[in-house]
């Protein structure tokens, strides 16, 4: 695996020369994900059904239908208002904290639905994490402690936690910055630092997928590029589903991109598709106007 | 430095002279109102020197509470350790009763109840907050003291070994435990209050990343909520340790007033500076009414302590928030 | 080339659902438990002392800590500890309930007893706390509660409210020790208040106990609640309607009267309404200060007056059986002026301000 930046792998099929091209997955990998091949994944990764979502009377999404590939990376985007990070809620059962919430249609994960009336909703959120849009370490506990909170909340337990720990901080390319103070608190990171921790403390449950609610909105540019390297490590081993404002993050990291829209109704799909295909050869206008920065 | 250097030009607010009368105005009304705390203490202070002078340390550490003689053979003695014992002894037992409760009441009103109900459980709790504690003391003289008295003897007889639980003679009637069950129910809607506004403050994001992690409810509290709501909860543990102390006519009905420094509580034996103070200032000739109001600036003084550091811990907990 | 669904055109709208919360499952799993805690309530209530109601109430939370202990090690869950905690946090909410509903339950069953028409049209000056409930009143103590709390209003409110626009409006360099200081004088025991208006007025200047004392005993307590509450108001007032009002060249002084009171009057109402609430049933300083009069008089420089919480204090220490049922009434009469004004002063804070 290559340690590749993303402007290394540029690829001459990007069309659209305002933005840094969409690379970091192999070539092979990339042209194996056919629609053909995606048919046969069917029963793994995470499905949506026809989701829709309300806010009490708001109907705030609606009919969503989206397939994410195993190891893939796939970008929400759209502008404010579209649904996208409700969409991303629904996928771990986050929506239902809302008050007065509701919802509609079936998430697939490994071909189950989550919202089944046996299925243990906290369980499913151990196995799908999530990240948030502000770094938001617990400011009780330090560093080491903020990466192992998950086994404790989620009552699982772990045979060597000091592997874990390392393990978690390294894929989360944190590891050699904090490495000599783990007793430090999650406070005294910088804020790209601290969501580089929040993403450990996510990976410390070992999850399939997950889940990253516009996770650079907070950060500068350079620890903005730090996460997306680290996001596009991730892909190799994870099905990640990441919401992002930014078209050139969108562009530098996905595989696949969906694109969200409201018409002042609720939040709908457009389009979805490589991302290549997305940013190059959008089949709906709106899209292209969208992806080129015409309005949003 | 150099020359070249642009230091701020201050601006002044210049004001016109209406402006500086009323502002002159209205600093001098806070300024009275403020200064009713200083007066209530000189004033004290005032009327009660005698007393500090004529006993000195004594009237601290003495349990004597005795006028003169009419015929001259025994001069008058006050001392108020036993009720100061008393109020903290009483106080004590309160918070300790009230605090699980208030958290209780806190996280059930944030945490657990459905929505519809939270605004009625909320507007109850202001009401019960504004019940006058002389309604307090004879419900809790009627109806929690023969409760209370069975709890008193249930306690004696399991943990009686205990000093605290000991009684000399077998009478649960009017005893500091009861006194300070009955103290619980008063201050509870108090700390619930502070605590409830702190534990609401709560950042959702941090909730939101303990659930994200598979936590359960009690997982995210625990993890959140009370680590963040901690100097809320000991804010309003203080301001309610504060009117326990300070409580005159439910703690007069409910309790045996008797001057003895006295740790067991469930006997009938004990006190409290404010109860004293309205028991005795009836039938007080002038001498002793100088020794209430000694006791009534130690008992200001007290309250006042508790009360400054339970509103710099709640503001501290406030700004953090 | 898509792989993915497109989305159709026409939409169809499902119901919306929400599978988080399945009432028939919680329905059958909460009987169950409650079903088998009964039993076990049931045992403990028989072979245990535990008495009366409380004793069942406090027989079925123990039955009911222990089947949840057995169903968690039988399902092996994980959440022993979250259902364990619900539980508590709910039966610690639910024990507080206990002593409110019956001290209000008990103050109305009990109350209403010595209420009859002339309850509220005689005074005590012919009969005594003893007698039949039939004879004598509470009117000396009404007006003299409406009198005494009457002026303590005339003086903390301004005051209180001043001290709130000191804070507020003029925010100047002691604004932060005015707040402090206040927030302190909250604290400080009623008795005390009594003991310092006795020490000040009654032996300086008026040499007498009388209706005055108690007022200004009462305000000293209300003054507090009045300034806290309207700081709390003043702060929602936004910036920019002050900024606006400078920028058309008003004075500070015309900015706060014309546009920021204006503004939250009602607001300052409920502020005030919440510190008559506050002081209304305070009996300790008026013992001290008003004391006790059997006869319905008005002067408040002349001589004590009655009030209500010293009325229900006076029949209670009297000790019979007729003199507690006429502390009952008076309870009754007392709490429901304070209910009432605290009700008041929630509806109007709730209309103001739009929220609860």
């Amino acid at each position: 695996m290559s340690e590749a930046t993303p402007t290394e792998n540029m690829q001459a099929e990007t069309i659209v020369p305002s933005i840094v091209p969409p690379v970091n997955v192999p070539a092979e990998d990339r042209t194996s994900r056919t629609a053909d091949n995606l048919e046969a994944k069917g029963q793994s990764g995470l499905e949506a059904r026809g989701v829709h979502a309300w806010f009490d009377k708001h109907h705030a999404l609606a009919d969503v239908s989206l397939h994410f590939p195993q190891n893939t990376v796939t970008g929400l985007i759209g502008p404010s208002g579209c649904g996208k990070s409700t969409f991303l809620r629904t996928l771990n059962r986050m929506h239902e904290f809302i008050p007065k919430s509701a919802m509609a249609g079936e998430v697939l994960f490994n071909g189950e639905d989550i919202y089944g009336s046996d299925v243990n909703a906290t369980e499913i959120r151990t196995r799908i994490g999530m990240v948030f849009q502000k770094p938001n370490p617990f400011p009780a506990m330090n560093i080491s402690e903020n990466v192992l909170a998950g086994l404790k909340l989620a009552k699982v337990k772990s045979a060597n936690k000091d592997d874990l720990l390392e393990q978690c901080l390294t894929r989360a390319g944190l590891w050699k910055e904090v490495k000599d103070r783990l007793k430090a608190q999650g406070s005294s990171l910088s804020g790209g630092q601290q969501q580089r921790l929040c993403i450990a403390r996510a990976l410390a449950l070992n999850p399939e997928v997950l889940l990253l609610d516009e996770p650079c909105s907070a950060l500068d540019p350079g620890s903005t590029l730090r996460v997306e390297e680290t996001i596009v490590q991730l892909s190799q081993s994870m099905t990640i589903v990441i919401v992002t404002h930014n078209m050139q993050q969108a562009a530098r990291v996905s595989d696949y991109c969906a694109f969200f829209l409201s018409d002042g109704g609720p939040g709908r799909l457009v389009e979805a598709d490589l991302t290549t295909n997305m940013f190059s050869n959008p089949s709906d206008q709106r899209t292209a106007d969208y992806v080129q920065g015409r309005f949003g | 430095m150099s020359d070249t250097e642009v230091s701020p030009r201050a601006l002044k607010v210049s004001r016109g002279t209406s402006d500086k009368v009323f502002r002159g105005f209205v600093l001098a009304g806070a300024s009275f109102s403020v200064a009713v705390l200083g007066l209530i203490c000189a004033f004290l202070l005032f009327r009660g020197f005698e007393i500090f002078k004529d006993f000195g340390f004594s009237f601290f550490t003495s349990s004597r509470w005795e006028a003169a003689a009419d015929d001259g053979s025994s001069p008058a003695h006050y001392g108020v350790a036993a009720m100061l014992v008393g109020s903290i002894v009483v106080a004590t037992i309160a918070v300790v009763l009230a605090v699980p409760f208030a958290m209780s009441v806190a996280l059930y009103l944030e945490y657990y109840a459905p929505q519809k109900l939270k605004r009625l459980l909320v507007s109850l709790l202001d009401l019960v907050a504004s019940i006058p504690s002389v309604i307090w003391g004879i419900w809790g003289y009627t109806i929690l003291m023969p409760h209370a008295m069975g709890w008193s003897k249930t306690l004696n007889s399991w943990l009686g070994w205990i000093p605290l639980f000991k009684v000399p003679v077998p009478i649960f009637e009017r005893s500091p435990f009861i006194a300070g069950t009955l103290l619980a129910m008063m201050i509870l809607p108090i700390i619930t209050a502070v605590t409830r506004e702190v534990y609401s403050q709560a950042p959702r994001d941090q909730i939101d990343a303990a659930y994200g992690l598979g936590s359960t409810k009690w997982g995210a509290i625990k993890t959140v909520v009370l680590p963040f709501g901690k100097s809320g909860l000991v804010g309003g543990t203080m301001l309610g340790l504060g009117r326990a102390l300070g409580e005159t006519i439910a703690v007069y009905l409910v309790l045996n007033l008797v001057f003895k420094v006295n740790f067991h509580i469930l006997a009938s034996v004990g006190g409290n500076v404010a109860s004293m103070i309205a028991s005795r200032f009836g039938e007080a000739g002038p001498y002793e009414l100088k020794a209430l109001m000694a006791a009534g600036l130690v008992l200001f003084l007290l309250t006042l302590t508790v009360n400054f550091m339970a509103s710099a811990i709640v503001n501290r907990s406030k700004k953090a928030a | 080339m898509t792989v993915f669904t497109t989305p159709t055109s026409e939409l169809v709208i499902p119901d919306p659902r929400t599978p988080w919360r399945n009432p028939r499952k919680a329905l059958v799993s909460n009987a169950t438990t409650a079903g088998f805690s009964v039993v076990i309530a049931i045992l403990l209530y028989t072979l245990t002392g535990l008495d009366g109601l409380l004793g069942w109430y406090a027989s079925f939370i123990l039955g009911l800590l222990v089947v949840v202990a057995v169903q968690s090690v039988l399902q092996k869950s994980k959440h022993f500890t979250d259902r364990i905690a619900s539980i508590m946090v709910t039966v610690g909410f639910a024990s507080v309930l206990i002593p409110w509903i019956s001290l209000i339950t008990t103050v109305i069953q009990r109350g209403r007893h010595a209420i009859y028409v002339g309850f509220f049209t005689h005074d005590m000056l012919v009969n005594s706390m003893d007698e039949p409930l039939n004879m004598g009143g509470i009117s000396h103590a009404i007006v003299g509660t409406l009198i005494i709390v009457g002026i303590s209003t005339l003086i903390a409110a301004p005051l209180g409210i001043i001290a709130a626009i000191y804070i507020v409006e003029i925010n100047g360099k002691a604004a932060r020790t005015v707040r402090f200081l206040t927030q302190a004088m909250s604290g400080v025991p009623s008795i005390v208040a009594g003991l310092f208006i006795y020490s000040t007025v009654v032996i300086t200047i008026t040499h007498k106990n009388n209706a005055l004392a108690g007022a200004l005993a009462l305000s000293v307590l209300m003054l507090p609640t009045v300034a806290r509450t309207s700081e709390e108001v003043l702060k929602v007032v936004p910036r920019d309607i002050r900024d606006s009002s400078y920028a058309l060249g008003a004075t500070q002084l015309r900015t706060t009267f014309k546009v920021v009171l204006p503004t939250v009057r009602s607001g300052l109402i409920t502020a005030t309404i919440l510190g008559i609430a506050r002081v209304a049933g305070e009996t300790a300083p008026l013992l001290l200060t008003s004391q006790y009069f059997v006869k319905m008089n008005t002067s408040i420089f002349t001589s004590p007056m009655a009030s209500l919480p010293t009325y229900v204090f006076g029949a209670l220490r009297t000790g019979t059986e007729l003199s507690l049922a006429r502390a009952w009434g008076g309870s009754f009469v007392l709490i429901s002026i304070v209910v009432l004004l605290s009700v008041t002063a929630r509806l109007l804070s709730g209309r103001s301000t739009g929220r609860k």
